[in-house]
């Protein structure tokens, strides 16, 4: 799997250890707020952290168990998780898809969606402005269509829906 | 015959005009579904079901709804077989088992014999667990009329149990997975004593996690990247099917009546028991190549192997729907999804829905026989159609199918923080996936986490706090223990094999 073009950017070994670190701190954070709120027999039945102290401990006591594993495992440490090629091509997705997200806010979901679907065809897919144009801006005519003409569903609109008139 | 009554009742209800565009269009919509990569069952029924808040609320609305939603489960079970023997991908797990016949049958040039088989076949395993719904549904309902708290968490308890112990994979990464469902599900104003849990003085947090946005998040965005890694090329066999193949095809089937009945037997089983189609769908592939005459040829190119998985994979599927009507326990990610809907829309899933909703249950059982005829017409005059889906550019269907997970995350409750969530929620399960964690259970701990801690809280204060009030009775003892017995099958599994290994040394 391995070589000098495709080298492994972090080993099964490595991502099993660091999701299940995450998950026991999780399982610490539930089990610490359970204790803050009571988790034992009240007045009038259980308190609110009765049941979730459990669920916290359950989460704590299996992410342990899959930490040793990993701990122990010498053979997981050889497999590669993903390689820097594979992150390369998930970061070229994953950062367009968070600033997607974050600019809804500002300029509206339709406006955003545009431009999101022909960066990535002009990223991605290579392709020329005169297809890019046409299919990004079509998807986006048509989600607005659908959700807006046809089945009533507002969705966060910016300064150009305000310029057109379509709030 | 009261319940031949009643399904009559149910098909006046279904066969109302919109309902029966319903249904086509739930079954189109759902196909299409399938066959996208990072759209599936679960997650296309959560994104389309904000759509159906405004329709719900007119009179006889839900029942509408459901037809539209459950007619996407149905297309979207039809549409994973589409992808598995044409592009060798399958567009769903319990679809794995379908491409091991199915797409050497294609590469022979006969994806025309293996579309109709696998459609076929998927419709009879359907209409087999739809009949045993309607003639068990009424019953188990009727039987879980008599339960209390402690029968219902003893309920839940041996779903999450059978999870555990008939996933096969990793227990304590199915244990972590489904704890923190529960944990996320109780997030959030505790419903009973009003008290903030788990929110750490973020406002956002109160309203808890939504688990729409998690499916939306973990089955959508969390495929995408996986797929993405994977390459983008899709090279498929071409779909050609005419009247003549399909006829010649249908010659062909009854041959494997044998194969057919058991393996809508194993799936009308493996449905209820949650865990679910997938299992089904290999361990009657595995009987299959055991008991049939040509069982060393199966991996080749085999009609018989297509037919035994897609036939329990359809009567899992649907028999799913059995527990999730009847006990509001769903047996699947995506009835969970349905079971949400029912939730959201007002009506209380379980034993007085029969009793309380009767056409709102019989009009959806109706709809499983029409919805399953409706699929496979339109999937056999259609296949070309939506074979052309899979051959549209990955980077031109990848951000759309984005654009609507984000849409249908922000429609859930109006919210952008969702959107965000559905982000997280993505990155979550894409590295879930990768490491072996089952995301099936986190959704379904998810749906029914506040409902079985409202149960296990009932029931253990009716009794001061002594957990005993579970083995109280025949009823809630022989549930609990059948749950304990499934939560520690795997020990026990591995201490009879110990004990034949000694025997046999």
């Amino acid at each position: 799997m391995e070589n000098g073009t495709d080298r492994s950017a972090a080993s099964v070994r490595a991502a099993e250890i660091g999701v299940a670190a995450v998950i026991l701190l999780f399982g610490l954070v539930v089990v610490f707020d359970s204790y803050r709120l009571g988790a034992k027999w009240g007045d009038d039945g259980p308190q609110p952290g009765y049941f979730p102290l459990y669920v916290g401990l359950l989460i704590a006591a299996s992410s342990i168990v899959i930490l040793v594993r990993a701990l122990q495992s010498s053979a997981l440490a050889g497999e590669s998780f993903v390689s820097r090629e594979e992150l390369k091509k998930i970061l070229t997705v994953l950062v367009p898809t968070v600033v997607y997200v974050s600019l809804i806010v500002y300029l509206g979901f339709y406006l955003t969606s545009t431009l999101y679907i022909a960066y990535f065809m002009w990223q991605l897919g290579k392709y020329s402005w005169i297809k890019t144009v046409p299919v990004s801006v079509g998807v986006s005519v048509a989600f607005f269509l659908i959700f807006e003409v046809w089945f009533q569903v507002p969705l966060p609109k910016g300064p150009l829906e305000a310029a057109l008139g379509l709030n | 015959m009261e319940e031949i009554n009643a399904l009559l009742g149910g098909f006046a209800v279904a066969l109302s005009p919109l309902n029966l565009l319903l249904m086509f269009v739930g079954v189109i919509l759902g196909i299409i579904i399938g066959v996208l990569p990072g759209l599936g069952g679960a997650n296309g029924v959560a994104i389309l079901l904000p759509l159906t808040f405004s329709m719900a609320q007119q009179p006889g609305g839900t029942t509408s709804a459901i037809i539209l939603l459950s007619c996407i489960y149905w297309g979207a079970l039809f549409g994973g077989a589409i992808t598995s023997v044409l592009f060798n991908i399958p567009g769903e797990p319990w679809s794995v088992a379908t491409t091991f016949d199915g797409h050497p049958l294609a590469q022979k040039g006969r994806a025309g014999a293996a579309l109709t088989a696998a459609f076929t076949s998927s419709f009879v395993g359907a209409l087999i667990a739809v009949i045993m719904i309607t003639f068990l549904s009424p019953v188990v309902a009727g039987f879980a009329l008599k339960f209390g708290p402690p029968e219902f968490f003893a309920v839940y308890l041996l779903t999450f149990c059978a999870f555990v112990g008939m996933s096969g994979g990793n227990a304590a990464k199915t244990v972590a997975s489904m704890m923190i469902g529960f944990a996320l599900a109780a997030v959030g104003l505790d419903s009973v004593t009003g008290t903030l849990r788990l929110t750490f003085g973020f406002t956002s947090l109160l309203k808890g996690f939504d688990f729409l946005i998690a499916v939306i998040g973990l089955f959508g965005i969390g495929e995408i990247l996986e797929t993405l890694e994977e390459g983008l090329a899709f090279k498929g066999a071409s779909a050609k099917i005419n009247m003549k193949v399909v006829l010649e095809t249908w010659k062909e089937l009854p041959k494997y009546w044998a194969t057919s009945l058991r393996s809508a037997a194993v799936g009308c089983f493996m449905g209820i028991v949650p865990g679910g189609a997938t299992p089904a769908s290999f361990m009657s592939y595995g009987l299959a190549r055991r008991l049939s005459p040509d069982g060393k040829d199966f991996g080749s190119g085999k009609v018989e192997g297509v037919v035994a998985p897609e036939t329990a994979a359809h009567a899992a599927g649907t028999s799913a729907l059995l527990p999730m009507i009847t006990l509001g326990v769903p047996g699947s990610p995506t009835a969970a999804v349905l079971l949400g809907g029912l939730l959201i829309w007002g009506l209380q899933p379980g034993p007085l829905l029969f009793v309380e909703k009767p056409d709102f249950v019989w009009g959806l059982i109706a709809s499983m026989y029409l919805g399953n005829i409706a699929g496979l017409i339109v999937v056999l005059t259609c296949v070309p159609l939506f074979a052309a889906i899979l051959r549209i550019p990955f980077s031109i269907i990848a951000p759309v199918i984005i654009v609507i997970c984000a849409i249908g995350a922000y429609t859930v409750h109006n919210s952008m923080f969702d959107v965000y969530l559905m982000v997280i929620f993505g990155l979550i399960g894409y590295a879930f996936k990768k490491l072996g964690y089952p995301l099936a259970p986190m959704v379904l701990a998810l749906v029914l986490g506040d409902r079985a801690e409202e149960n296990f809280r009932n029931a253990i204060k009716g009794s001061q706090g002594d957990l005993g009030v579970f083995f109280s009775n025949g009823l809630v003892g022989g549930l609990t223990g059948v749950a304990l017995f499934l939560l520690f099958w795997p020990l026990i599994r591995t201490m009879l094999a110990g004990l034949k290994g000694n025997r046999a040394g």
